[in-house]
């Protein structure tokens, strides 16, 4: 079989092997799009509608941003561009055209065979995946890796020719491209270098098409943006066309040309990045715009509910009626809750009980119910957000001196001193391998071995919580990262949630399953939540029953890991939007952990920035955000993304 | 299995558990319950497997009360000379009724098997998930007499045991018992050791709640599937090392009908007589072939969901 583009092959300006008057060429000249999806359908086997008429198009070095939350089908559209469809799933109906620069003929990647397609598989289009760590192969060297993608494809003539295109696409990623680097292995670098080797591979072979999967949501924000940078430096060099697949709208803002939306395999809203995202036409595209944090704090996600609430009510009154299908039944619990709250009025503690009672009133509110619901908690936010940040400083609930905690020589927490005042929510802000977790851990006594000490109420707390006393125990309450391990798969929740009142309390089975119930009811779960095992819920509704533990045994300081990390940002916003009215209604002191610097203005009153295991800036949290103090901070509030 | 997939497909109603099992994320996208037992019995083979097992059960456990109704004599009866054709299936060795000593000789066998497989289970258990969960000096310790254990061969080890202290039932089961609990302990130890670093122990250590119901609440629950197979794993080898005592001579003594001793007394006439042979071994071959079909479609059940998801 002669090689496609033996003798025809011209070199482009920046090096790519093309073939003269191709598709693609002719596209480019015509100023026509080089990879067209047209009306694509795709069904689960078992006849399940799982993308439901989706057509896109995307033109030379232009990226698109195809946006959505998990399970709306992202990336499986992503996928057919690779010509990919995952297990289990069949075409129905639909076109995938792509015009590869190697040939005269559009390529149909539904269509074609399976040796067609990996010849264009990794050449003229490729694929950049989410976890670089997980994509590489961990026994193989980095230059090797890179070297393989262009023997595979028959790149240039010899083996110089491939050696020297290895090296000038480890420049072009802003990686060193001496033999020392390339002999390393993938677990010698970080993150961002990992992830920059996976974009090497991807351009080495100049591909046309490029698909990427959420490509930086494992980095951090200084390497996010480095990556962001790489991505659309190479995709504007190389005329490729980008399909970036993210369900984060900051990202897209500084990256994306055109925003194409998904709702549950439906494309509800496409355009230019700055008119979806300055004007989103679509009820979800405003959710989601709602939901999406900013520095600045302007858009108040703790109000996310109230806000999600009457941008749906609006909808109703337009085009009588459309649901927000995402995470259905936490919504219709939640508006029955909030509805009631908003009966109750403002004052605290009544709302808790008010969820189920109101439940049957509020779940069929009209968008009349629901604004006003919107307004009482709105209020309701308003005065809290004022009586915390106007008060004088409150006497210290948890006081951590000199916290130290060491693994063998290295040392992960270095002298921590670190205030929580009562009714007070404090942030703690720290990249991957800053000790974030470490701290939260060691104060909520799951970690024993630091030294130092913490007080609560001026007592010393003793290490582990097996050596605390039941008081303490019960007045602490820490909140994992990930809801998916933090319940037991095998219990109910409700076996799970009444864990900390068997093992602190007296009280009776009965006391005990009303305590259960309430604390479900105070997450906006419902009781009817209490016989359910976690494999059934969502990451939302695990993560409310995580809170629902920690709050079953009413305790004064909360301290919450990272919770919203592993959740999608309308289902972050909402967390966070019953964290701050739980805290109102109970004056929690709340120590709120996070990587995510543009949720200070919307949790927190205070801001701690832990670097390296020390605090490089601590004070108020419009002090830290204006004036930081230290090089640490400012960097990070260089790089935060924007809407 | 296809063929149930595709008629359950056109009506899921019928047999919702079998189109479930068929394919996992089809039975997840329907919403409907996709468990282990669900996927374990939409497998043809753990059908027969547990058919199999239940036909020798059944025989083992019902054939002592047919006695001597349904063939005329008790297992010690004499019927005529040995090695005759008479009755059923023959006579023995001394001239009894092959069929009635048949009858008679399965529940000792199956009763030593499953109480040696659960006392192994129980200090395997054990030992493994101690191990597991409190680690470093102690896990070495327990891991390493284990590795002592594992090198003594198994049958070699019961017939020392056997030779001193006497051919008794307890002695037996207790062997076999002691032989299992260092396989199963490893089993349960790596099984537990991807269960332990799960945020949720982390939670219930927070609670402090008592070590030994984590290790029973908590852990238990999330190793069952591995320890299922292991379990119809030790019955199947349990069946054969009991078996192999008695015809040995070193478990079951006789005058007692046993499986195994039958297959000792009539193996000197085999070609005259076969059926005092043939019927205890068909028995066993029938019985760890089903339990070993039961651990296999358990294995496969189970493989998806456990650690990590319901």
């Amino acid at each position: 079989m002669a090689h496609p583009h033996a003798d025809t092959t011209v070199m482009s300006a920046t090096g790519a092997p093309m073939v003269a008057g191709s598709i693609w060429h002719a596209r480019r000249e015509s100023g026509g799009n080089i990879l067209e999806i047209e009306d694509l359908r795709i069904g689960s086997t078992a006849g399940r509608e799982i993308i439901k008429g989706v057509s896109l198009s995307l033109r030379p070095a232009e990226i698109l941003a195809l946006v959505g939350e998990s399970g709306s089908g992202k990336t499986t559209v992503g996928l057919t561009a690779l010509g990919h469809l995952r297990r289990g799933l069949a075409l129905t109906g639909g076109t995938v055209t792509l015009c590869p620069s190697n040939s005269t003929e559009p390529a149909e990647m539904t269509s074609l065979d399976d040796a067609s397609l990996r010849r264009l598989r990794g050449a003229r289009v490729s694929y950049i995946p989410q976890d670089p760590a997980l994509s590489l192969n961990p026994s193989m060297r980095v230059g090797e890796q890179i070297r393989e993608v262009l023997d595979i494809h028959r790149f240039g003539t010899s083996a110089e020719e491939r050696a020297e295109r290895v090296r000038s696409v480890l420049r072009e990623v802003g990686l060193p491209d001496d033999d020392a680097y390339q002999s390393r292995w993938p677990h010698q670098l970080s993150g961002g270098q990992q992830q920059r080797i996976g974009i090497a591979m991807a351009f080495a072979m100049y591909p046309d098409v490029l698909v990427l999967d959420e490509p930086t949501t494992g980095l951090d924000v200084s390497t996010q943006a480095l990556v962001l940078e790489t991505i659309r430096e190479m995709t504007v060099k190389n005329n490729a066309a980008g399909l970036y697949i993210t369900h984060d709208l900051a990202v897209v803002a500084e990256i994306a040309d055109r925003v194409a939306v998904m709702l549950s395999g439906e494309l509800v809203e496409e355009g230019a990045a700055e008119e979806v995202l300055r004007a989103p036409r679509h009820t979800y595209t405003k959710t989601l715009i709602a939901a999406v944090p900013d520095l600045a704090g302007r858009n108040r996600i703790s109000e996310f509910e109230a806000r999600r609430r009457a941008a749906a009510g609006e909808e109703e009154l337009s085009t009588g009626g459309f649901g927000i299908v995402e995470e259905g039944a936490e919504a219709e619990t939640e508006t029955g809750a909030e509805a009631g709250s908003a009966v109750a009025g403002t004052d605290s503690a009544g709302s808790v009980a008010a969820g189920p009672a109101a439940g049957a009133s509020g779940t069929g509110s009209d968008s009349g119910g629901a604004t006003t619901a919107a307004a009482g908690a709105s209020a309701t936010a308003e005065a809290a957000t004022g009586a915390a940040e106007g008060d004088a400083p409150a006497e210290p609930v948890v006081q951590v001196r000199g916290l130290t905690l060491a693994y063998g020589r290295k040392t992960v927490l270095d002298g921590i001193d670190l205030d929580l005042r009562a009714g007070e929510c404090t942030m703690l802000l720290g990249e991957s391998g800053s000790g974030k977790t470490t701290l939260s851990r060691s104060l909520a006594g799951i970690l024993d071995t630091w030294t130092g000490s913490v007080a609560y109420r001026g007592e010393e707390l003793a290490p582990s919580t097996r050596r605390r006393t039941v008081d303490q125990r019960r007045e602490i309450q820490y909140i994992f990262q990930s809801p998916f391990s933090s319940l037991n798969p095998r219990r109910t929740l409700g076996e799970s949630i009444s864990v900390p009142l068997e093992m602190s309390s007296g009280l009776s089975a009965a006391e005990r399953r009303e305590r259960v119930d309430t604390a479900l009811d105070a997450v906006r779960l419902g009781r009817a939540f209490r016989d359910r095992r976690p494999g059934d819920l969502s990451g939302g509704e695990r993560q409310r029953a995580a809170i629902a533990r920690a709050l079953v045994n009413m305790p004064t300081v909360l301290i919450c890991d990272e919770i919203t990390s592993a959740l999608d940002v309308s289902v972050q916003a909402s967390i966070i939007d019953l964290l701050s009215r739980l805290r109102e209604e109970r004056g929690l002191t709340m120590l709120f952990v996070t990587h995510n610097i543009a949720l200070a203005r919307h949790v927190s009153a205070r801001v701690a920035v832990l670097n390296q295991g020390r605090i490089v800036d601590e004070g108020p949290t419009d002090a830290v955000l204006t004036s930081p103090t230290h090089a640490y901070t400012k960097e990070l509030l260089a790089n935060v993304p924007t809407l | 299995m296809s063929t149930n997939a595709d008629s359950t497909r056109t009506d899921p109603v019928v047999e919702p558990a079998v189109a479930q099992a068929a394919d996992p994320e089809r039975a997840a996208g329907t919403g409907r319950r996709n468990t282990v037992v669900t996927r374990f019995w939409a497998q043809r083979q753990s059908r027969l497997g547990v058919a199999l097992t239940a036909l020798v059960v059944l025989v083992a456990f019902l054939g002592p009360l047919l006695l001597p109704w349904a063939t005329g004599y008790t297992q010690t009866e004499f019927a005529d000379r040995p090695f005759q054709g008479s009755g059923v299936f023959g006579t023995d060795d001394l001239g009894r009724d092959v069929l009635s000593r048949f009858l008679a000789g399965g529940v000792s066998l199956l009763l030593y098997s499953v109480l040696a497989t659960a006392l192994g289970m129980f200090l395997g258990l054990l030992f493994g998930m101690v191990s597991a969960y409190v680690g470093g000096a102690l896990d070495s310790v327990i891991m390493r007499a284990n590795d002592v254990l594992l090198a003594i061969p198994q049958l070699v080890f019961a017939l020392l045991a056997i030779t001193v202290l006497g051919p008794q039932p307890w002695v037996l089961v207790t062997v076999i018992a002691i032989t299992h609990a260092p396989r199963i302990a490893r089993v349960a130890r790596s099984a537990a050791l991807g269960v332990i670093n799960e945020d949720y122990i982390r939670a219930a250590e927070m609670y402090a709640m008592p070590r030994a119901r984590i290790l029973f609440r908590e852990i238990l629950p999330n190793i069952t599937g591995p320890l299922a197979v292991e379990a119809g794993l030790r019955l199947t080898y349990s069946i054969g090392s009991i078996a192999s005592l008695s015809f040995l001579g070193l478990g079951m003594q006789p005058p007692a009908a046993d499986w195994g001793l039958m297959i000792n007394e009539n193996r000197i006439a085999l070609a005259v007589q076969p059926w005092g042979v043939m019927l205890p071994v068909l028995a066993i071959a029938i019985l760890t072939i089903g339990t070993n079909l039961i651990a296999d479609a358990i294995a496969r059940a189970s493989a998806t969901a456990n650690i990590g998801d319901a």
